[in-house]
């Protein structure tokens, strides 16, 4: 049995995890999907929000801030890429001139710092590739763009070097709680017991918090799609470049990538499938056709991929972060669509003091706070990046051309805490694959050196488990050589 | 700093035959940089047969095609270092390169010689909507998996593109027992080569659906199916053609584009229409001692062109080297351009002075003409009129122009190449 058992490995189980990690309490995380940051805490826009966005008192729009607030400390503390390069919400209608205002009073309310509202002429100087239409901008400071793959790994990674318990490919099936108090969660790998449990599996928030509970939600997958073009054309705005906000959200952002490429989307969608992350040719074109609105000579024959995240949409559009009523020593962190991934330092801190307060958590003497992330030769000099092949000749081996990641770098991603065991793990980890080929030099030699580091045959080597294996069988004319 | 005469980078057909004729005009410290294990390049994994019927007046498979140049290299003892990657060219020829055994360094180059080849257009490039599972693959990745590392991707099969890996990869796939269901081509014509069309698709009763596309891929985990529909004129699909393919496989040859990574670091002119260097006669780039060759420089069918070409591009080293490290200055320059359904030239300039007695000139059209001519203008006036049974996107074409024809008009500003109707 475990004291705390968190549903889901996304940023915010993840946050959860580590947060929990501090005190003496034994964790576990159980994720159906074969690795941490399989939702939608894999496909989303990485923007750490100022915070202006949210309604004034809402908790979405606490968290927001104080999420923002901590990420800086947290990116240095975990080494997660990240910077604040500042986000503009642009106005290209004159007569919408007095939203900016609006929007500007919000986030002085919700306690943005910085904030500051632009002139057309001051915005065309600090992005020369503003649409010629812009009539002004609020401009705020303390945006920032962040890896959202490490943000959520690296957290994962630290709760699991204290001692929390990761479980994949394990999926919640049902929750009963016995006579004693004790929550049972059924699984596909057997049954696992906790005193208390948090549920933060994302869109399928509704489904385990309506396991236990009588008052029934409902989160509703709301589609978004991008496209994210070369970084040949990453430099096209530095800042953030959203449109003013509509009843649908934020609308379709322009921005850099923390990784130097550009990112363009979202759409929003709403849709009943939990699973449809697939994109469609009306999103994207929906998506060049928006665009274009705000952020002129948008290079868009650049696109080196495209894909689509599911936010966790609940009509009151706020974040339900609390014990549920009918249901005591369970705690659900439902609704979490953005700024969740911006939140999730702050929701981590918000339900680990809830649990360390119920529980009368005591805080751990040797708790490490500081993760070290996988090296990256790329910022060493030539003399060090030699010395560094002489210790250890994997680094001088390129494994993803386009991204320049080395066999050792790779290695690193596989033999880590909570290590890679798919192309899509390596991925996430090391960014080989990344690129604008999109694996196709780099797969089959990441495919070898899986097999080689896990010990296990080719045809179970896949891109992200399940059933997402990569090659079927031997061709005929081979008979199980080796590779 | 280590130096050496001329670096070659990359070491398949272009690099392997441009250090052959640079050794051939006299050079002597000459160095191929490869990445891969071997020397030979994408060659190594097309283990059908059809190369050389040009250059060798007989068909052999890609490895021994490649295997002829391998040995002239041992024979002239050319040096070259593999599973060693180049990271960087700087402008004034020092290459960054990184391997395993000698970790990274640095060489002076008299000459740089650009033999990188090519790489394939990937799925995101090409806007399709559906889900991302596992089963989709670039032709030549899925080449490499079952000729080299001997593993299948899948048993049936949609292939997307109808670009000559993808044509030799359907009979491929249907040889090691995949059914290969549909090749589908979102232009009216295919970009492969003729032959490939009938001895791949044709033989094996492999329908090729022109102005196609995929519209749909099925499958969170793995594809399960792949939709395709008719496109107009528009390149849009149009609605209620759809087609739906059960399969586990989707392959993609939907165009190569030269991997000049390094080239534009450097600060390399780039044409828009080839993707790779603009390059003169010499197949000189803007960078003074820097060539390029080969797939690099503009994509190429056949194997044969590409070492005639990288011929030239070896020779050219060989003679800036000689030279001391300059270019030979002035001379009668003369732009090349192509027009009228000419897509583009290489050469797009010539120094007459420095051109050899015949000089080739490559391009390829942008549409399939039938019983059109390929003519060449001095200035306003036609020099060549040369009909064509049939000119297709899929294969490169080519001119031959003359030293002393040129040399005949010290005025003459421009060649144009078109393609004419009569
Ligand atoms: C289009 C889009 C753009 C966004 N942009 C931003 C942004 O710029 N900035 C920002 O701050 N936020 C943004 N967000 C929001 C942010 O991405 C999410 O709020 C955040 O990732 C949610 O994390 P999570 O951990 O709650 O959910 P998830 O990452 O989805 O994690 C939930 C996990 O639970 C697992 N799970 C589900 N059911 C079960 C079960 N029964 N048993 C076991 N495991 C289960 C899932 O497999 C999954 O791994 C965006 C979201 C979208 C969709
Ligand atoms: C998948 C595929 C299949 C083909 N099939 C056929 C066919 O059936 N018939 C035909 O006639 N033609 C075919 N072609 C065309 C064929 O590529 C050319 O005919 C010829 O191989 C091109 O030669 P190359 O030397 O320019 O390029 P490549 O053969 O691609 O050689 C380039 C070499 O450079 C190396 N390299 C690249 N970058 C670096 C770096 N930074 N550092 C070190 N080394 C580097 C690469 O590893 C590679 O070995 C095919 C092309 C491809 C891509």
């Amino acid at each position: 049995m475990y004291d705390v058992i968190i549903i889901g490995a996304g940023v915010t189980g993840s946050s959860v995890a580590r947060e929990l990690s501090r005190y003496n309490v034994s964790v576990c995380v159980l994720e159906k999907c074969e690795d941490v940051c399989e939702g939608t805490s894999k496909a989303n826009s990485a923007i750490v929000h100022a915070g202006f966005d949210a309604a004034e008192g809402s908790l979405m729009a606490k968290m927001n801030v104080r999420g923002n607030e901590m990420m800086g400390q947290l990116a240095e503390d975990l080494d997660i890429p990240f910077r604040r390069n500042g986000a503009m919400v642009v106005c290209i209608h004159k007569e919408a001139l007095d939203g900016l205002k609006t929007l500007y009073d919000r986030g002085i309310a919700n306690g943005v710092k910085d904030l500051r509202i632009l002139t057309r002429e001051e915005c065309l100087e600090m992005e020369p590739n503003l649409s010629d239409n812009v009539e002004g901008a609020l401009y705020a400071p303390t945006s920032g763009i962040i890896c959202p793959f490490i943000l959520n790994i690296a957290m994962a990674e630290n709760a699991a070097v204290n001692g929390v318990e990761f479980r994949f490919n394990t999926q919640v099936e049902d929750i009963q709680k016995d006579l004693q108090g004790i929550w049972h969660l059924r699984t596909n790998n057997g049954e696992y017991l906790a005193k208390y449990v948090v549920n933060a599996a994302g869109v399928y928030a509704d489904v385990i918090h309506n396991m236990v509970s009588k008052n029934k939600i409902k989160i509703t997958p709301r589609r978004g799609d991008y496209c994210l073009l070369d970084k040949e054309v990453g430099g096209h705005v530095d800042k953030t470049i959203f449109p003013q906000p509509t009843n649908l959200g934020k609308g379709v952002l322009v921005s850099p990538t923390i990784h130097g490429n550009l990112i363009v989307g979202p759409t929003a969608v709403d849709l009943e499938n939990k699973e449809g992350n697939n994109t469609t040719a009306d999103g994207i074109n929906d998506l060049i056709a928006k665009a274009n609105d705000h952020v002129k000579n948008l290079p868009m024959r650049k696109v080196i991929t495209s894909f689509a995240g599911l936010r966790a949409h609940e009509a009151n559009h706020e974040f339900i972060i609390r014990e549920v009523e009918d249901a005591p020593h369970f705690i659900d962190c439902a609704g979490i669509e953005s700024p969740g991934l911006t939140s999730a330092p702050a929701i981590g801190e918000m339900v680990g003091g809830m649990l360390k307060d119920m529980m009368k958590l005591t805080e751990k003497e040797n708790w490490i706070s500081k993760r070290k992330g996988i090296l990256n030769p790329q910022n060493l000099s030539i003399e060090e990046r030699n010395e560094l092949i002489k210790k250890e000749p994997a680094y001088g081996q390129i494994i993803c051309r386009c991204e320049s990641i080395s066999e050792g770098e790779i290695l690193d991603a596989i033999h880590r805490p909570l290590g890679a065991r798919s192309l899509d793990g390596v991925k996430r980890r090391t960014r080989a694959g990344m690129g604008r080929c999109q694996a196709g030099f780099c797969s089959p030699r990441v495919m070898e050196i899986l097999h080689r580091e896990l010990g296990l045959p080719l045809e179970e080597i896949t891109k992200s488990g399940g059933r997402s294996n990569i090659v079927l069988e031997r061709t005929k004319g081979t008979n199980g050589g080796e590779l | 700093m280590i130096s050496y005469d001329i670096v070659i980078i990359g070491g398949g057909p272009a690099g392997l035959a441009a250090a052959v004729s640079a050794r051939k005009a006299g050079i002597d410290k000459i160095l191929i940089l490869e990445r891969d294990k071997e020397l030979g390049g994408i060659l190594n994994q097309c283990i059908h047969n059809g190369f050389g019927l040009h250059t060798f007046k007989e068909e052999l498979t890609g490895p021994e095609y490649a295997g002829r140049f391998i040995d002239q290299v041992l024979e002239a003892k050319i040096e070259y270092r593999l599973n060693t990657m180049v990271m960087d060219i700087s402008p004034d020829r020092v290459v960054t390169a990184m391997s395993r055994a000698d970790g990274m360094y640095q060489i002076q180059a008299g000459a740089v010689i650009l033999a990188m080849g090519c790489r394939e257009r990937p799925r995101g490039a090409l806007n399709i909507p559906g889900y991302r599972p596992a089963g989709i693959f670039s032709a030549g990745t899925a080449q490499r998996l079952v000729n080299i590392e001997g593993y299948m991707p899948g048993r049936e099969v949609v292939i997307l593109g109808s670009g000559d890996i993808g044509l030799i990869m359907a009979r491929r796939m249907t040889l090691e027992g995949a059914i290969v269901k549909v090749v589908a081509e979102l232009l009216p014509y295919s970009g492969g080569l003729k032959r490939n069309i009938v001895q791949c698709l044709n033989d094996f009763d492999i329908p090729l659906k022109l102005s196609h596309t995929v519209v749909d891929i099925e499958g969170k985990e793995h594809v399960t199916a792949v939709t395709i529909a008719e496109v107009g004129k528009d390149m849009k699909p149009i609605p209620g053609t759809e087609e739906r393919y059960t399969c586990d496989t989707l392959l993609l040859s939907c165009g190569l584009i030269p991997e000049n990574e390094l080239s534009n670091k450097a600060g390399i002119k780039m044409s828009p229409v080839t993707s790779g260097p603009i390059v003169n006669e010499s197949l000189e780039t803007n960078i003074p001692g820097v060539f390029a060759c080969g797939n690099v420089l503009h994509v190429h069918d056949l194997v044969d062109y590409v070492s005639e070409e990288a011929k030239k591009a070896g020779e050219s080293a060989a003679k800036f080297v000689k030279a001391g490290g300059k270019d030979t200055e002035g001379g009668h320059v003369i732009e090349v351009k192509a027009t009228d359904g000419a897509r583009y030239t290489v050469p797009t300039t010539i120094n007459v002075d420095n051109m050899d007695d015949l000089l080739t000139v490559r391009f390829r059209v942008g549409a399939v003409y039938k019983d059109s001519f390929v003519s060449v203008y001095f200035d306003d006036e036609r020099v060549m009129h040369n009909k064509k049974r049939i000119l297709a996107p899929g294969e490169m074409e080519q001119v031959i122009l003359q030293k002393k024809k040129l040399a005949e008009k010290p005025g003459l500003k421009t060649i144009t190449v078109k393609i004419e109707a009569e």
